[in-house]
């Protein structure tokens, strides 16, 4: 599904936090919206996703322009946000429509891939921090959204579950070929990840630079070519003291 | 690679996880048995040496028996009330009192304080009205009551829904509804939940905590305001037995009337504690 962002901007009581947003997103494509705090990354998402339909400009999801929230959208919050008072496997059913046993089982798939499938009577009380979000990004992915938002689904998370569900990330990516934009301030998370890298910078944020990334998945963490794409980055955002 | 980095995790996780559930069952069973009987022990302990000094001190003519009587005394009482068929029809006719005002009461608040709720115009017209209203002492309206419906059942069954149960419920689902996090609700509209979804699937079920403190509370005020209409004018009912027992200068009845409210009033509260139980086990909380 392809997605088009045309001058996008957003204010809030004055203050604007994002301003002349322009992107265009092919069909399967993964793209990173990455920069300091407060440049608006977050409010784009929202905006992109219908949840917050108070912006400036035009949003195009597959040739409609739309404010509302589309059904082939999911969105990975920062936090889990599982319904406490269901458990694992009715959080994960919970968007799903149709008959409970085919629900349930395409639950337990999705649990299964993300590594809790002896975990789905449990309550979200009972889940550690990776556990939860674990649980919400299944709940995100068994709707088999066309598009996935992300907004630093990772951030909470210590770096050996990050690793983990970064590749989990890229199998369901891979299976179902969904188009993914995800904000991040993770600057190797986005490398790892994405086709392409749009850094933000300054209040109101701005696209500063857009990085296309060549190298074919799955990537070498430790590889040269990153090293220097990161230099790069930092550079960009004038992080690197040098 | 990642279903591998997966399954060794999993692998890794399982037995050890099992086993820890095992034995955590096996504990929380042992707990169970050994912490209710710990608590019913540990609750008796002061109520028990407490009677037994009075019962000790009343036999010993410290106490005037004339205005403390003897818990064997009272117990007497009671189970003479109980001989001569009494007793029931008193009970019978104020829990029913409590009762049919609680639900009607409940019920009440339950409507007004969802359209209340959800809707920011029924706030605006109709929240500042009930505080005002809540800032009266409720027994104050208890003359008005019996003037307007007499003092048969009617009059006491208001007083008890209105005066007692629907201001704590009302207010705990406002509170409860208004309080749903902003987090949650966003989470559905993503599914494409509409309004009415939105309310079943997340607003109700997260506001309930809310609801059943306010049920708690109502039923408390409820027992309340069931001794305040039944001292107004009764001729059955555990609130007549005080009046009775004070015209008749009869301190064991009133005693007698006072221990049964108490375990009346412990059960019904018992009851509503294992609906809370029940229906709120996912709650976060505090255990000691």
């Amino acid at each position: 599904m392809s997605l088009a962002l045309r001058n996008v901007s957003r204010t809030f009581n004055g203050t604007t936090a994002v301003k002349g947003v322009n992107l265009e997103v092919e069909p399967g494509e993964i793209i990173g919206l990455l920069g300091t705090s407060g440049c608006g990354k977050s409010t784009l998402l929202r905006a992109i996703s219908g949840l917050d339909p108070e912006y400036d400009g035009e949003i195009e999801i597959n040739g409609n322009v739309s404010r509302e929230i589309q059904d082939t959208a999911s969105f990975i919050f920062q936090e889990p946000r599982l319904l406490p008072w269901l458990n694992v496997l009715d959080n994960v059913t919970f968007g799903l429509t149709g008959k409970r046993k085919d629900k349930e089982n395409k639950a337990i798939d999705y649990l299964e891939s993300v590594g809790l499938s002896d975990k789905d009577a449990l309550y979200p009380r009972e889940l550690s921090g990776g556990m939860a979000q674990r649980v919400a990004i299944a709940r995100a992915l068994v709707t088999s959204p066309e598009i996935l938002l992300l907004d630093e689904p990772f951030s909470a998370l210590d770096a050996f579950t990050k690793m983990q569900l970064q590749d989990l990330l890229l199998d369901v990516w891979k299976k179902y070929q969904s188009t993914i934009v995800m904000v991040t301030h993770d600057i190797d998370e986005a490398m790892y990840l994405c086709d392409r890298v749009v850094i933000l910078k300054g209040q109101p944020g701005e696209v500063e630079r857009e990085i296309r990334i060549e190298q074919k998945r799955p990537r070498d963490r430790g590889s040269e070519y990153l090293a220097h794409l990161k230099s790069e980055i930092l550079d960009c955002l004038d992080l690197n003291k040098k | 690679m990642t279903e591998q980095q997966n399954s060794t995790a999993a692998g890794y996780a399982s037995p050890a996880q099992a086993k820890v559930k095992l034995d955590e069952k096996k504990d929380s069973l042992k707990k169970n048995k050994g912490s209710l009987l710990q608590t019913v022990l540990y609750g008796s302990i002061i109520p028990v040496a407490l009677i037994v000094l009075w019962e000790l001190l009343s036999r010993a003519g410290i106490v005037p028996t004339n205005q403390l009587p003897a818990p064997t005394t009272i117990l007497d009482k009671i189970i003479s009330l109980g001989q001569d068929g009494s007793l029931w029809g008193h009970i019978w006719i104020t829990t029913y009192r409590v009762f049919a005002g609680f639900i009607i009461g409940t019920i009440a608040a339950i409507v007004l304080g969802s359209i209340v709720g959800f809707y920011k115009i029924a706030e605006q017209l109709f929240d500042p009205m009930i505080q005002a209203f809540r800032s009266i002492p409720s027994l104050a309206w208890v003359p008005l009551f019996i003037l307007w419906m007499g003092i048969g059942e009617t009059s006491k069954i208001v007083m008890i829904a209105v005066g007692g149960v629907f201001f704590p419920v009302y207010l705990n689902i406002v509170s409860g509804i208004l309080g749903v996090d902003r987090k949650l609700i966003e989470v559905g509209k993503m599914y494409g939940l509409k309004t009415f979804q939105l309310v079943k699937r997340i607003i109700l079920p997260a506001s309930l905590p809310s609801f059943l403190v306010g049920m708690r509370s109502g039923l408390g005020l409820g027992w309340m305001f069931v001794v305040a209409a039944e001292l107004m004018g009764a001729s059955q009912g555990l609130g007549f037995l005080l009046v009775f027992g004070q015209n008749m200068s009869s301190p064991e009845t009133i005693l007698a009337s006072i221990i049964l409210f108490a375990i009346i009033g412990k059960l019904s509260d018992w009851i509503l504690k294992q609906v809370e139980v029940r229906s709120l086990h996912w709650q976060d909380r505090l255990e000691k």
